[in-house]
């Protein structure tokens, strides 16, 4: 019932983007077609499970035990990098068609604050193991979420006569706050399996 | 020192990182629910912005080419650890306000684009100049989308009250109040562009 709550937060009442505002520049430049949304979020997903896998190691192994948390920044950025650089490289030999589906997404990993952001909150909520990885695998679902309702709505919205002003960012910005007013209405549903 | 001032407003202004480029949206959005905490965002970042752009054009002659962007990333996640530091240790209340985007500082796309575009192929000064340019840019924008959202949502501005607190729409405070203002101050600042 405890990951039940631990879901739910994750993908509905905070979700990652509408309610944490992690990873916006991604949630803005890749959701103008549905399928390049549901590339970038099944890349999310893919390097977010390793690296906080990979995270959560390091700084129970190494950073906690030799009282070094202070380099949590340097050490976790460098960390993300060098691994997308290594899956980009083992993907390339190993699954060639996963690496065409996901190979122009993964670069933009490195610098995505949604992926060096969870990891930290990961860490800074005290989590285990266990419950860190379903934590970590439903934010990314809540991304990818996040993405196929707004790139559906941006479909549409390219179709429709917008004041000049308004056209490109601001309209797109301005909708992702009326979904995010939509989001608010599931706070509380953790509640009931607390 | 013409052209140094020209960069300056070039940042403010032509290539204002929030309101014309849209970069380091993540922060914006989320630390700016008060005018105080998006001043100090963006004071914060400024800081960073300006310390990396003087150590990146120092050493851009040192640096090889294949490893820079890594390089850029360490020199300004170093920078960061050292602000966070200090800002534990000196105005904690901040630092938690601020929570998981003081570290996330290291990863907005301003301070990496800034390296590349500006700092690794210009000097020490000019590059000051452009640290200052597009970190009072940043720093403005958010400090204007938090008296916004502050004044809209409880109607006062850094803590002095403007009008009743009832008459305030709490949506403003709360997340989704700051994608819409964010939309609406980027039409007006596009309308005020135009002219």
């Amino acid at each position: 019932m405890e990951y039940i709550g631990i879901i739910l937060v994750a993908i509905f009442v905070n979700n990652i983007v509408y309610s944490q505002f992690l990873g916006i520049c991604p949630f803005l430049g890749v959701s103008r077609k549905v399928d390049t949304a549901i590339g970038m979020g099944a890349a999310v997903a893919f390097v977010l499970a390793i690296a906080t896998l990979v995270t959560f190691f390091l700084q129970k192994g190494i950073l906690e035990p030799f009282n070094l948390q202070y380099l949590q920044t340097i050490v976790f950025i460098l960390i993300i990098a060098s691994l997308v650089q290594l899956i980009e490289i083992i993907l390339k030999k190993a699954a060639p068609a996963l690496y065409q589906a996901l190979g122009v997404f993964l670069p933009l990993m490195s610098t995505n604050c949604l992926i060096l952001g969870t990891c930290i909150l990961v860490i800074q909520k005290d989590f285990s193991l266990f419950p860190g990885m379903i934590y970590a695998i439903s934010i990314s679902i809540g991304f990818m979420l996040a993405l196929i309702i707004f790139s559906g709505v941006r479909e549409q919205l390219a179709l429709t006569r917008i004041p000049k002003a308004m056209q490109g960012m601001p309209i797109a910005i301005i909708t992702a706050g009326i979904i995010a007013m939509a989001f608010m209405g599931f706070s509380g549903i953790d509640q009931m399996f607390k | 020192m013409n052209n140094n001032v020209k960069t300056l407003v070039n940042g403010i202004i032509k290539d204002n990182p929030i309101f014309i480029l849209l970069l380091g949206l993540c922060p914006t959005l989320a630390t700016t629910s008060s005018a105080i905490n998006g001043l100090s965002m963006g004071l914060a970042t400024m800081f960073v912005l300006i310390m990396s752009n003087i150590a990146i054009s120092l050493l851009k002659n040192l640096i090889p080419d294949k490893v820079r962007i890594p390089a850029y990333i360490v020199i300004i996640a170093a920078f960061v650890t050292a602000l966070e530091m200090a800002m534990n240790a000196y105005v904690p209340v901040l630092a938690d306000a601020l929570g998981v985007f003081l570290p996330l500082i290291a990863v907005n796309c301003i301070l990496l684009g800034r390296a590349e575009a500006f700092a690794a192929k210009n000097k020490v000064i000019p590059s000051i100049f452009d640290g200052v340019g597009i970190g009072l840019g940043f720093a403005g924008a958010l400090t204007i989308l938090g008296i916004v959202r502050e004044l809209l949502g409880t109607g006062k501005i850094f803590d002095f009250a403007i009008f009743p607190e009832t008459f305030g729409a709490l949506l403003f405070v709360l997340a989704p109040g700051a994608f819409i203002a964010l939309g609406y101050l980027i039409v007006i600042f596009n309308k005020l562009q135009k002219k």
